[in-house]
């Protein structure tokens, strides 16, 4: 039973020209907690749904609990739970309603049903609220039974496709903390996708995914200490001046990222009295300085050579051939 | 378990909620192996949730009961006065006497349709896709949604029958039963139609163009409003390959066989369904609408199973 609980390896996707996935390798062991990390249209959304064997792929295989998405889809299909990004509940059903119907789709043992309706209920504390209907929940609570729901059949590994999508940050540091718990009540794997940086530390292991490639794949940990630097932010009157200024006096690459001077630097703190000494010297006016430890925001930028924020001002919303799927349905 | 384990959004979460879930804990339930059971047990789910659907809006029940109240006293009586007027043979059997069983057809087809074709609403709201990403044949997901909606549309036509006394129909035990499995067959039929036109549609606002499209032309060309009897070539062309004809002449010949017409009366108001002159027997009106059923499913089922 030490089979990995996804195995993917060459897989590709392409739609008509747009080549989604461009031949990923990916292995994740049961009982992580596997963050698939990217902007918008890198493919992530793709090949979770050829994971979930809601999308056939194009080249290459992936295993889901040992068996083949494509060639055993129903079988897969009884070992996932799966929650997408668009909510998929019956408003007028109560949340509890909304369970049973999943428990007999799924054909679960009816004799457990209802202590494991209670379980998961209770797990993304919903018990409370189980005879309302869904239409009265707020935003979080209906991803939060749709987690419970991805749960009620025991699934071996638990898809979470942007799970805190168009959510409220508190919300989505609650939605988190019922995922981070999981592991604890339930042997399950956790497969999730999210385009937060700051979500991906809740992660065991996360894979970064640019433009159909993973780019990086590591623990949150290994993965910024690669990056090894701080970061040191300026905002001036002068950007051109300071850039030039950096360059002199430090022999340093600076760039002018979302507004503000941006410097790599080992020891961020100790590098700020400096950077403003050398910066008066050049008559540059300094307006606010931050120095931020690296994030796995600078992972991404380390490795794809721009900010998550930036890929997606680039792409657009229009690039993700999920989302245009989703709207052509 | 004395306090509420109520956790707003963004409020404190209930720290001890995973550990007391794990206290609680149950053996993992089993999923087992696709199977005829399991299959139905899916189907039955589906047909179950179309009936709470059905009995939590009561609007619908009552609402869906004015049209056919409608063509059956209005229509039947204004038309019936012209009739009569313009010196017309009004014989033994009344307009709303005859529209009786045309219009509990009519009730059945808008119901069905739109039972059918409601499953946009679940495209639209996401829960489609809850149903059909689960280890389940499509054709069970369908199956039990064609059922629930002719269930649906069954029970809503039992407040009609209710009133076939007043239109002169008498109480006969019998024929209600065949009256209802009757209309039980051809509301499946629609519901599958339906199924297979919202196979498709991907919102709520293009339903609406194809009921008027599709399905008020099979109200007009099934026979429900005028016997069969005596129409121009290319009307009776449109009314045999009607699918919706071989449904509505069952209930008719059901009714018509309770009434004391004359044989004068009964050629003209149910003549039945003549190809070329070989009259079309009720089994066969049957075998033809089960037929249909089974058809229009599995296109449904095709159309469904390309689109997701």
């Amino acid at each position: 039973m030490d089979q990995p609980a996804v195995s993917v390896s060459g897989l590709t996707k392409r739609y008509g020209e747009v080549e989604a996935v461009r031949g990923i390798d990916l292995e994740v062991a049961r009982g992580e907690t596997f963050g698939f990390l990217g902007p918008n249209g890198a493919g992530k959304s793709t090949t979770i749904n050829i994971l979930c064997t809601l999308v056939e792929p194009t080249g290459g295989t992936a295993a889901v609990a040992g068996l083949d998405v494509v060639a055993d889809r129903a079988a897969v299909r009884r070992r996932i739970g799966l929650v997408f990004q668009e909510p998929t509940l019956d408003g007028p059903m109560s949340g509890e309603q909304n369970l049973r119907f999943h428990g007999e789709l799924y054909g679960v043992d009816r004799r457990t049903a209802a202590a494991r309706r209670e379980e998961v209920l209770r797990t993304v504390g919903l018990w409370e609220r189980r005879k309302d209907p869904v239409t009265t929940y707020s935003g979080g609570m209906r991803r939060r039974l749709e987690i419970a729901r991805g749960l009620l059949h025991s699934p071996q590994v638990l898809f979470l496709d942007e799970p805190t999508i168009g959510l409220d940050p508190q919300t989505r540091a609650s939605i988190w903390n019922y995922l981070a718990r999981l592991g604890e009540a339930e042997e399950i794997t956790v497969f999730v996708t999210t385009h937060y940086m700051d979500e991906a530390e809740n992660c065991d292991r996360i894979a970064i995914m640019n433009e159909g490639r993973i780019v990086a794949l590591d623990t949150p940990e290994a993965l910024k200490a690669q990056v090894g630097a701080d970061r040191v932010s300026v905002t001036t009157e002068d950007d051109e001046a300071a850039l030039v200024a950096v360059r002199r006096e430090f022999g340093l690459e600076a760039a002018v990222r979302e507004g503000a001077v941006t410097i790599s630097v080992p020891d961020g703190a100790g590098f700020v009295p400096r950077l403003f000494a050398a910066l008066t010297a050049e008559g540059v006016v300094v307006k606010s300085v931050a120095v931020t430890r690296p994030s796995l925001d600078d992972v991404f930028l380390a490795h794809t050579g721009t900010t998550l924020r930036d890929a997606e001002a680039n792409r657009g919303p229009s690039m993700h051939p999920m989302a245009m799927r989703m709207r052509g349905r | 378990m004395t306090e509420t384990q109520r956790s707003p959004d963004g409020a404190a979460l209930d720290d001890r909620g995973p550990e007391r879930a794990a206290g609680l804990r149950v053996e993992a339930v089993r999923v087992p192996q696709s199977g005829i059971a399991t299959e139905a047990r899916a189907a039955a789910v589906v047909w179950q949730r179309e009936m709470i659907r059905f009995f939590k809006d009561r609007t619908r029940i009552v609402s869906s009961l004015a049209q056919p109240l409608l063509f059956l006293f209005v229509l039947g009586s204004g038309l019936g006065s012209l009739l009569s007027s313009a010196g017309g043979r009004s014989g033994g059997v009344s307009l709303p006497t005859f529209l009786f069983p045309g219009v509990l057809a009519i009730s059945v087809l808008f119901t069905a349709a739109f039972s059918g074709i409601s499953i946009v609403w679940d495209r639209e709201f996401g829960f489609l896709r809850e149903m059909l990403v689960a280890p389940v044949s499509t054709t069970s997901i369908l199956l039990g949604k064609a059922v629930g909606g002719a269930t649906v549309a069954t029970l809503q036509c039992i407040l009609l029958l209710a009133l076939a006394g007043l239109v002169g129909v008498p109480y006969d035990p019998l024929m209600f039963v065949e009256l209802l499995v009757l209309i039980f067959l051809m509301a499946f039929m629609i519901c599958a139609l339906g199924l297979m036109l919202a196979a498709r549609l991907k919102q709520v606002q293009t339903a609406m163009p194809m009921v008027q499209l599709i399905i008020t032309p099979l109200m007009f060309l099934s026979g429900a409003l005028f016997p069969l009897g005596n129409l121009p070539t290319w009307l009776t062309v449109l009314t045999h390959i009607n699918p919706m004809t071989y449904a509505v002449e069952p209930l008719r010949h059901v009714v018509f066989a309770r009434l004391n017409a004359s044989a004068a009366d009964l050629a003209r108001y149910d003549p039945g369904i003549h190809w070329g002159s070989f009259l079309v027997p009720t089994w066969l009106e049957i075998v033809l609408t089960i037929g249909f059923s089974v058809l229009l499913l599995g296109l449904a089922v095709t159309r469904f199973r390309r689109t997701e």
